[in-house]
C-alpha cells in the first residue's frame, strides 16, 4: 500500500506497474534505477507507515537517487506523478524523444551558424567525404602544398586530409604529456620503498630466507588537461576547428575535460565522446540562451573555479583556454578567476588565434588583465603554431 | 531500533540533529541492509553521523579514511611478517611437520586485519565508516563493490573469510572525483544540506547546553546569512561549533556587544585569507546587526 489520497484508491497489484512507470519517468530524467531498486522499493513500502507522504517520498528518494542532480529533482518528479501536479512547465520530460525533437525544431527553424557548423562537424565525423562546414568565401583551393598548409590559417582551411594532420598532432601532443609521476606504486627492481609482502612471497625460492628485497616505485600517472575553448561571434571562424582540435585530444587521451563558453560555460567532454550532434546542438542552446549576447570570459571561468574546478582539477592539471580575449564583462573579475584558476592548475596556457596576425597587440583589456596569470600566451591560428605548442607543452 | 522516528530520537540524544530524509535513510539502510552514500559540502557533519550512528546503537564503529593510493595492505588485510619470519627461526628446531608449521605461520594471529576485515569479522555488526571514498582510485572502489555486495575477503594462504557480522556501512564523499555509476547504484543516497537557522540552533543547543538561547539563535542567524555571502569555502557546522567554543570562552553575551573582539573570532568560520578579506568589519558589524 502507498499513500497520498490518488494512489490509495488504486488497488493493491497496480502498485507494481505505478512503480515500473515511476522509474520508467526517472530513466527518462537521467536516474540510474536498477531492477534491484524497484524490488526494494516495493519491499520498503510495506514496511513503513505509508499513509505518511513525507515518509514515502524519503524512502523512494534515498533509493532512487544517486547524486546530487538526481536529489534535487526527485521531488518535482514525484509531486508530478503521484500527486499529479507540476510546479514548473517543461522541467520533467515525458520520453526521451522530447528533448530531441525539440532541439531538431530549433535546429530546422532557421537557426544556423555557428550552432549549425559545429553540429554539421559530428555529421561530418561519421560521414567522412561529405559536409564541407567552412564559409565558402574563406577556403582555399584544396590542394595546397604541405608546407602552406602548415602556415594556413585555421579560419581558411577546409581541406579534409588537413583535418586528418591535425588529429595525428593531437594524438602526438597528448602522448608526450601523458605520463608523469603519481603516488601509487608498482613494482620495480630498484625503487624507494620496500615492499615487504612481495618480498616473502619470492623468499619462496630461497628457502623462506629473504634474500632480495623487492622496491616499489611510483606509478606514472596521466596529466589531465583541461580545455576551454571560446564559441563567441568573434572568434567564429577559429571555434569550430579548435573544437576539432578539443575532439582530438579527448579522443586519444582519457584525461581531457572539455568545456565550451560564450556567454556561459558548458561542459562538452561527454557529448564529444558521444559525438552526437543533436546532443551537441542541445549545449549550444543552452550556452547562447538568455543573454544579449557578448562573450563572458571572466563569468565563464568563475562559474568553472565555482562548480566544476573541485572535480577536475588535479595537481597535474594542465588548463587551456582558447580565446581571443575580448571580454564584455569586467576584467578585474577575469583577472580573480584566472588567479583561482592558476591556483589550481599546474600550468595555465591561453592561446590566441589573433596572435598570429602581425598587426595584433594584446589591447583587449581582458587580455591584458589576464596576461600576468598565464605561464604561456601563445599564437594558434595555424598548425605550424600548434606544433611549436607540443615542443612548449613536452617541456611541463 | 527500526522506525525514523526512531533513529531520529536517538541521534537527538546522542547530539546529532537529523531531519526525517536522514532519518527514513537510516531506518532503510537497516532494512535493507544496503550501504549509505552520504554526500554533502565539506563541515555538513557527514562523519559525525557514522559516530553518532554507532553510539546510538552502542556498537563499533571502524574508520576507513580512503587517500590517494590506498591499497589491500592498508585497507584489507597484511601479513605479520616480521612475526613470521620470528616464528620460522623458532619452529626450526621441531619436530613438526612441514604442513604443521605452514599452518602455524599463516593462522589467524598472524592476520593483522586492517579495517575491511575487521568490520566483517566482528561478534555484533559494527558500524563501518568509509570516509572520502573520492579520495581512493577508482580500482579500489571496484573492490570495495565487490566487498560490499559479497561480503567476503580471500586471503590466498588462508582461504575465504566470511562475514560474521554484516556490517552497516555509511559512505562519505566531497566530490572531488565522480564515483562510479555501478557504486552509487549500489548504496542509498543522501544528500546532506547546510542546516537552516532554526536547525542548526538546535545543533549548538544539543552540543553546547550551556550556551545562552539569545546566542546561540544570533550565531545559527548569522552563520546562515555568511552562508549566502560569495565564499569561496562556506564555513560548515563544525565551523559554527568552533566559533561558539571560541565565543563562549570570550565571555561574549552577543554578537553586538564588542565587534572587534567577536570579529577576530571569525576566524573559526573563514579559512581563507580571501574569505577573510571578504568580510571586513563593516561587513561583519552590518550582517551581525541583522542578526539581533
Amino acid at each position: 500500500m502507498i499513500a497520498t489520497d490518488q494512489v490509495k484508491e488504486r488497488a493493491a497489484p497496480l502498485l507494481e506497474g505505478q512503480m515500473a512507470r515511476f522509474v520508467r519517468l526517472l530513466h527518462d530524467n537521467q536516474f540510474s534505477v536498477g531492477v534491484t531498486e524497484i524490488a526494494d522499493g516495493l519491499y520498503a513500502l510495506g514496511r513503513i507507515d505509508a499513509r505518511d507522504i513525507r515518509q514515502v517520498r524519503h524512502t523512494l528518494r534515498t533509493l532512487f537517487a544517486s547524486r546530487q542532480r538526481d536529489w534535487r529533482r526527485f521531488d518535482e518528479i514525484f509531486d508530478a506523478f503521484w500527486l499529479g501536479r507540476a510546479r514548473k512547465r517543461r522541467t520533467v520530460i515525458r520520453q526521451a524523444g522530447a528533448a530531441m525533437s525539440s532541439v531538431s525544431a530549433e535546429r530546422g527553424s532557421g537557426d544556423t551558424g555557428r550552432t549549425g557548423t559545429l553540429a554539421d562537424y559530428f555529421d561530418w565525423s561519421r560521414d567522412p567525404g561529405e559536409a564541407q562546414t567552412v564559409p565558402a568565401e574563406a577556403r582555399l583551393s584544396g590542394a595546397s602544398p604541405a608546407e602552406n598548409l602548415m602556415k594556413a590559417d585555421f579560419a581558411s582551411i577546409s581541406d579534409p586530409d588537413e583535418l586528418q594532420r591535425l588529429h595525428q598532432l593531437a594524438e602526438r601532443l597528448a602522448e608526450r604529456i601523458r605520463y608523469r609521476l603519481s603516488r601509487r606504486r608498482r613494482l620495480a627492481l630498484r625503487g624507494t620503498r620496500p615492499m615487504l609482502r612481495r618480498t616473502f612471497q619470492r623468499s619462496v625460492a630461497t628457502g623462506g630466507m629473504p634474500l632480495r628485497l623487492i622496491h616499489s616505485r611510483r606509478k606514472p600517472k596521466p596529466f589531465k588537461i583541461v580545455v576551454f575553448v571560446d564559441v563567441s561571434g568573434s572568434m567564429d571562424l577559429y571555434s569550430l576547428f579548435f573544437t576539432r582540435f578539443v575532439h582530438a585530444l579527448t579522443a586519444h587521451f582519457a584525461h581531457t575535460e572539455a568545456f565550451i563558453f560564450h556567454t556561459r560555460l558548458v561542459q562538452i567532454t561527454g557529448t564529444l565522446a558521444t559525438a552526437d550532434p543533436v546532443k551537441l546542438m542541445e549545449k549550444m542552446a543552452l550556452i547562447s540562451q538568455g543573454w544579449s549576447g557578448g562573450t563572458r570570459i571572466g563569468a565563464s571561468l568563475t562559474a568553472f573555479n565555482d562548480n566544476y574546478a573541485a572535480k577536475v582539477m588535479g595537481s597535474r592539471t594542465l588548463a587551456i583556454i582558447v580565446s581571443d580575449g575580448f571580454d564584455t564583462g569586467p576584467a578585474e573579475r577575469l583577472a580573480v578567476a584566472l588567479a583561482s584558476l592558476k591556483r589550481r592548475a599546474k600550468r595555465l596556457i591561453w592561446l590566441n588565434p589573433l596572435l598570429g596576425r602581425a598587426s595584433y597587440e594584446p589591447r583587449a583589456a581582458g587580455m591584458a588583465a589576464a596576461l600576468p596569470h598565464l605561464d604561456l600566451f601563445a599564437p594558434a591560428h595555424n598548425l605550424e603554431s600548434l606544433a611549436a605548442l607540443e615542443d612548449e607543452l613536452a617541456r611541463l | 531500533m527500526k522506525t525514523p522516528s526512531e533513529f531520529q530520537t536517538g541521534l537527538e540524544r546522542a547530539g546529532y540533529i537529523a531531519d526525517g530524509a536522514l532519518a527514513t535513510a537510516l531506518s532503510m539502510m537497516r532494512l535493507l541492509g544496503r550501504p549509505l552514500l552520504v554526500e554533502g559540502e565539506a563541515g555538513v557533519g557527514k562523519t559525525e553521523l557514522a559516530k553518532a550512528l554507532a553510539e546510538i546503537a552502542g556498537e563499533r564503529l571502524i574508520r576507513l579514511q580512503c587517500y590517494e593510493g590506498l591499497d589491500a595492505s592498508q585497507a584489507v588485510y597484511e601479513w605479520n611478517y616480521q612475526r613470521q619470519i620470528l616464528a620460522i627461526r623458532v619452529l626450526e628446531g621441531e619436530q613438526a611437520s612441514t604442513e604443521a608449521k605452514e599452518n602455524h605461520i599463516f593462522s589467524e594471529s598472524f592476520l593483522l586485519k586492517r579495517p575491511l576485515l575487521e568490520a566483517i569479522t566482528q561478534k555484533t555488526p559494527p558500524v563501518l565508516l568509509i570516509d572520502e571514498i573520492d579520495r581512493a582510485d577508482e580500482e579500489f572502489e571496484a573492490y570495495l563493490l565487490e566487498v560490499l555486495s559479497d561480503y567476503q575477503i580471500s586471503i590466498p594462504e588462508f582461504g575465504t573469510i566470511r562475514a560474521t557480522s554484516i556490517p552497516q556501512v555509511i559512505l562519505t564523499s566531497n566530490a572531488t572525483r565522480e564515483l562510479s555509476g555501478a557504486l552509487r547504484r549500489r548504496c542509498l543516497y543522501h544528500y546532506i544540506d547546510f542546516p537552516d537557522a532554526a536547525t542548526e540552533l538546535r545543533i549548538v543547543q544539543a552540543r553546547y547546553p550551556g550556551v545562552s538561547m539569545r546566542l546561540a539563535g544570533q550565531v545559527a542567524r548569522f552563520v546562515r546569512r555568511l552562508r549566502e555571502e560569495d565564499l569561496r569555502r562556506k564555513p560548515g557546522v563544525a565551523e559554527t561549533l568552533d566559533w561558539v567554543a571560541a565565543l563562549v570562552g570570550l565571555d561574549v553575551a552577543t554578537l553586538q556587544d564588542d565587534p572587534r573582539t567577536v570579529h577576530q573570532t571569525l576566524l573559526c568560520l573563514l579559512k581563507t585569507r580571501d574569505d577573510r578579506e571578504a568580510i571586513p568589519l563593516a561587513v561583519f558589524e552590518r550582517l551581525a546587526g541583522t542578526t539581533a
